[in-house]
């Protein structure tokens, strides 16, 4: 039975200091982002489906992740990563 | 593109909206909490003064083709020449014998699987931090207790299937475990019979057929298997944290001085030890990068590797600028794994096949290069570098395409 106790834990990473906060954008955000950036999908950093945040947020392959870091130059950085199946 | 943006307008609002655009929002913060709000200056003064922040700002910025890769690996490496002719003492954590500087930053750049020496420092929540007393009994729920490490000696007599487990009354009150529940564990174990003696401190065992046949009675090979099984048997704790052992810091809480206390442990589980009840699960963690990667994702362990890679050089005194450290942390999560610097990192994914070359095992790049038929662009900084042609740095990013006339 992995199901409690370990959906706990999952909700608990959220709040964990060095997880910044992940957001999926939408499919017009998504492509506003790229048309900014200019770049294709497949340029942007990648990030796994298997990933623990990822998994808690519900992203599936192929969509976009906002994050938004807590940085110690710029206060806030934003950054993308795009959800890769592997 | 929404209409450009005019740095040069006299109005003052404008101005300010278009710095909030530009500049981080930590220097925003700063300008509006020195200049905005400042009484004494003119709106005259304040226009110039965030036009020149805004100016000074985006000259300051990496410029495109700007070898920020070659910057950063110089930046590093050439403190880090220091750090290895200069012996350091580093009085922190004194029960623990902690790898540091230049062996624990090739650790982490390698990405090691394991480091050397894991170390997980945990912070307990509101309930927990500010009584030793109950931080010891969480530091006593997290160190992995076997039977084997709380008692005296197993005494047995050949030709019999009698054990004596003899229990070491002070162990037993540094670990928080009582008899009865030495008993239970080894009942649970399925060892054999397990009854309390008249004796205080001692269990008695009576190793089943299947522990120790009757044939085996006059081997005292399998005695010595029947003792380290009894050893092995587990009380309490968490797998991987041999040791556990609280560490106070001074703090200060409304504007009063208290004694934050937490556990640092040697060996690490991230996952189990989040779990345990009064253990701050915010600020928690470990020094074992693939962990974090596992439990709480990429992004913590971009973070985690720029925390590490920052500690020790601080350690070291090196100062060393942490956007340095940000793009090699960038660089080993790009693909959402940790990848390490390196042949088997990135250096060895790279496209070009004169690049990998040059980097590690020259001959056997080209062989393999060779063998499977690779196509050089001549596209990269070492690439070019080689035929004597200008590499795409700085300027040389530009180039002119030209149609060919026909």
């Amino acid at each position: 039975m992995p199901s409690r106790s370990k959906r706990r834990v999952s909700k608990k990473i959220l709040e964990h200091e060095l997880v910044p906060k992940h957001e999926v954008l939408s499919f017009e955000e998504a492509v506003e982002v790229l048309r900014k950036l200019g770049v294709p999908p497949s340029r942007l950093p990648a990030i796994s489906v298997n990933d623990p945040v990822v998994q808690l947020i519900g992203a599936k392959p192929g969509d976009i992740i906002k994050i938004t870091r807590k940085s110690p130059t710029a206060g806030e950085a934003v950054y993308y990563r795009i959800v890769v199946a592997f | 593109m929404s209409k450009p943006l005019n740095i040069f307008t006299d109005n003052l609002e404008e101005i300010i909206e278009i710095a909030r655009t530009i500049l981080p929002p930590k220097k925003m913060e700063e300008i509006e909490e020195k200049v905005i709000k400042n009484e004494k200056l003119t709106d005259k003064q304040k226009l110039l003064i965030v036009r020149d922040a805004i100016i000074i700002y985006t000259r300051s910025l990496a410029h495109p083709g700007e070898p920020v890769g070659t910057v950063a690996a110089q930046s590093i490496g050439e403190p880090g020449t220091q750090m290895t002719l200069r012996t350091f003492h580093y009085a922190g954590v004194i029960e623990f014998d902690v790898t540091l500087g230049l062996p624990r930053l090739i650790e982490i750049v390698d990405a090691r699987r394991e480091p050397s020496t894991p170390i997980m420092t945990v912070y307990l929540d509101e309930k927990h931090r500010y009584d030793e007393e109950k931080a010891k009994e969480i530091a006593r729920r997290l160190q992995y207790t076997t039977v084997g490490n709380v008692i005296d000696e197993v005494q047995y007599a050949l030709g019999s299937n009698e054990f004596y487990v003899i229990l070491d009354p002070e162990m037993l009150e540094d670990r928080g475990v009582t008899v009865e529940k030495v008993v239970e564990a080894l009942k649970r174990s399925k060892l054999g019979e397990v009854e309390e003696t008249d004796e205080p401190y001692v269990i008695r065992l009576l190793a089943s057929e299947r522990v120790l046949p009757p044939e085996y009675y006059f081997d005292p090979m399998a005695y010595k298997e029947v003792e380290n099984k009894i050893k092995k048997v587990y009380l309490k704790g968490i797998k991987g944290i041999k040791r556990a052992v609280i560490q106070a810091e001074e703090k200060e809480v409304n504007g009063e001085k208290v004694k934050e206390y937490y556990i640092v442990t040697e060996g690490s589980n991230l996952a189990e030890v989040l779990r345990v009840r009064g253990v701050d699960h915010r600020r928690t963690t470990t020094n074992n990068i693939h962990e974090i990667a596992q439990v709480l994702g990429i992004e913590a362990a971009r973070n985690a590797i720029i925390n590490e890679i920052m500690k020790v050089l601080k350690d070291a005194g090196l100062d060393v600028d942490i956007r340095h450290v940000m793009l090699v942390a960038d660089m080993m999560t790009f693909t959402g794994k940790i990848r390490q610097i390196g042949r088997l990192g990135i250096a060895g994914e790279k496209e070009s096949v004169l690049a990998r070359a040059v980097f590690e095992m020259t001959v056997k790049n080209l062989y393999d290069a060779a063998a499977t038929g690779e196509i050089e662009d001549f596209r990269g900084v070492s690439e070019k570098s080689i035929i004597g042609q200008p590499p795409p740095v700085g300027t040389g990013v530009v180039v002119w395409l030209k149609t060919r006339e026909k």
